[in-house]
């Protein structure tokens, strides 16, 4: 059996305790993110949704290990975070492969780091690169394929390295609309098998109900979780479902709910 | 019978010949290169006919045709031990310029304490011209030979030091490349080889590029030490006896002979970077 036939939904709890985040800017602190509480069980896939400015990709990147927190902790797992890890696949918004490997030395090099003999690897990398349809441009760099290409890619490579929680920030905000339907369906199709902890920043509604079992509502102004919202949407979810009347339900209470929000953070610049 | 002539009044023919020139200069980009020679010794060669002199004299100066001359003699009487003895020293200096440039930039990039240590006495020795270090090379070393090794080696130095330098920090502050790898579970050894070294390829190719060009650019100094061989002998002893044409000639085979070992080595770099695109404005 295939790593890929697995389901692993043991682990992948996140706890996040009052967390918080503050920078100093010009001898003034600001603060980004303020006591944030948080339980992710394993295998869930929560969104993060929220204006910008409203901390979410900072909340992602103190998940990640990449920011230091000011007060509070994250634990994966039961184990604190101190440092990023390969047990936290992160996808990153930017296209981040390295340009000087193809797709399949981009993909291999966690194994390669972790130190798997290569015939595993390579088995392993090309059963990935089949799933998400990568495995005619295996020996494409980066600059060779498209933005959609990219992003598979880079979701497989964190993928592959079975991580306990796979991190997304904003990862198809740059595609055209029709690539990023397609990436949605087809990650919602990983993750059904994977049943990886997914936690996706958005801020686009329509996105996050799609995708979220829940969905975190962020307000600003230090950024903090305003609201809390169980999606119940039936699975596995097809594009169709988005017309459904639950759906535009859904969609209309989110609204709402951000539209608030988005208000505060455009009074900042005005 | 009447000419058919073109909207802006000159007759057809000349219109369609013009199209067919502009065709082949304009659309091909070789050609744009070999025209863009030619027009340089044309212009060189007319101010010499002209005898221009307009605040720059060419009165004194060799035209191309005498400098051709020159060259013509030059390559009957065995020029292959000038080159030989020039290219070796070059090549020498630059082989350890860019060596010792890769290694110490790269440790310099990647360690504060190799930075603190190297960098200041480095910046220090930097500014200073190949012909100023003459009498040292002369002092230092234990024959003219090394000494203008070490004169080419100071010209290509610098430049491959501080781009590699430039690479490796310019790699570091990349915020995305080294996350990437931290979250591949990459220890620094692996963030190292896997992104930083690779990460400051183009930059430490473009100071190979520059290095190069800078050890032919340094020949005639380090040359200024040989006693017999070398075309930048032959340029400086033919200044200091009077024959300008060999001058012009050894000038110009210096430079032919920097730009194609630039080009060279720029190619070789391009060949370890397959993953590199260029797009120019007006490139097809």
């Amino acid at each position: 059996m295939t790593q890929l036939e697995q389901r692993q939904t043991t682990k992948g709890a996140v706890q996040v305790e009052g967390l918080s985040v503050a920078f100093r800017h010009r001898g003034q602190e600001i603060h980004v993110l303020n006591s944030i509480q948080m339980g992710i069980q394993p295998g869930e896939f929560v969104c993060l949704l929220g204006p910008s400015g409203c901390g979410k990709s900072t909340l992602l990147n103190v998940i990640a290990g990449f920011i230091k927190p000011t007060a509070g902790y994250v634990m994966v797992d039961q184990a604190p975070i101190t440092r990023p890890g390969a047990d936290r696949g992160f996808v990153f918004q930017q296209y981040s492969l390295l340009p000087w490997k193809t797709a399949f030395q981009n993909i291999e090099l966690g194994l390669k780091i972790r130190g798997m003999a290569k015939g595993d690897r390579t088995e392993l990398v090309h059963d990935y690169l089949n799933r998400v349809g990568l495995y005619k441009h295996r020996n494409s760099y980066p600059h060779q394929m498209s933005g959609g290409m990219q992003q598979r890619a880079s979701i497989v490579r964190a993928l592959v390295n079975s991580p306990s929680v796979l991190l997304m920030d904003e990862p198809f905000a740059a595609l055209d609309a029709q690539t990023r339907h397609m990436m949605q369906e087809l990650l919602l199709d990983i993750w059904e098998d994977l049943k990886t902890t997914v936690i996706f920043v958005t801020h686009d509604i329509e996105e996050a109900i799609f995708l979220g079992d829940r969905i975190c509502i962020m307000g600003v102004q230090p950024g903090h979780i305003k609201a809390e919202l169980p999606i119940g949407l039936r699975r596995p979810r097809h594009f169709d479902d988005t017309l459904s009347a639950e759906f535009v339900n859904l969609h209309r209470q989110v609204f709402e709910c951000i539209r608030e929000e988005t208000m505060k953070s455009m009074e900042g610049c005005l | 019978m009447a000419v058919s002539v073109s909207r802006a009044g000159y007759p057809r023919w000349l219109g369609q010949t013009g199209n067919v020139l502009s065709g082949v200069f304009f659309a091909n980009r070789s050609a744009r290169r070999v025209l863009a020679l030619g027009i340089f010794f044309g212009v060189w060669q007319i101010l010499c006919a002209v005898s221009f002199d307009f605040f720059i004299n060419f009165q004194f100066v060799p035209s191309p045709v005498e400098v051709f001359k020159a060259t013509l003699t030059f390559f009957t009487e065995s020029p292959w031990i000038h080159f030989r003895s020039s290219i070796t020293r070059v090549l020498w200096g630059y082989a350890v310029a860019s060596g010792l440039g890769v290694l110490l930039g790269i440790m310099i990039g990647w360690f504060a304490v190799v930075e603190d240590l190297l960098m200041p006495p480095l910046e220090l020795l930097r500014p200073i011209p190949a012909v100023a270090w003459i009498p040292l090379a002369i002092l230092m070393f234990p024959n003219a030979e090394s000494g203008m090794v070490f004169i080419t080696f100071v010209g290509a130095f610098f430049p491959v030091l501080i781009s590699t330098i430039n690479g490796v920090e310019g790699t570091l502050s990349d915020t995305v490349l080294i996350r990437v790898g931290q979250c591949l579970g990459a220890k620094p050894w692996h963030i190292f080889k896997d992104i930083v070294v690779p990460g400051s390829l183009p930059s430490i190719a473009s100071g190979l590029v520059i290095g190069m060009g800078n050890a032919w650019f340094c020949l005639v100094t380090a040359e200024i030490l040989a006693g017999r061989y070398g075309i930048g002998y032959i340029t400086w002893e033919s200044y200091v006896t009077s024959n300008y044409p060999p001058i012009v000639m050894g000038m110009l085979l210096i430079g032919l002979m920097g730009a194609a070992s630039s080009w060279a080595v720029s190619r070789a770099m391009e060949a370890l970077m397959p993953w590199r695109v260029i797009k120019k404005q007006g490139s097809a």
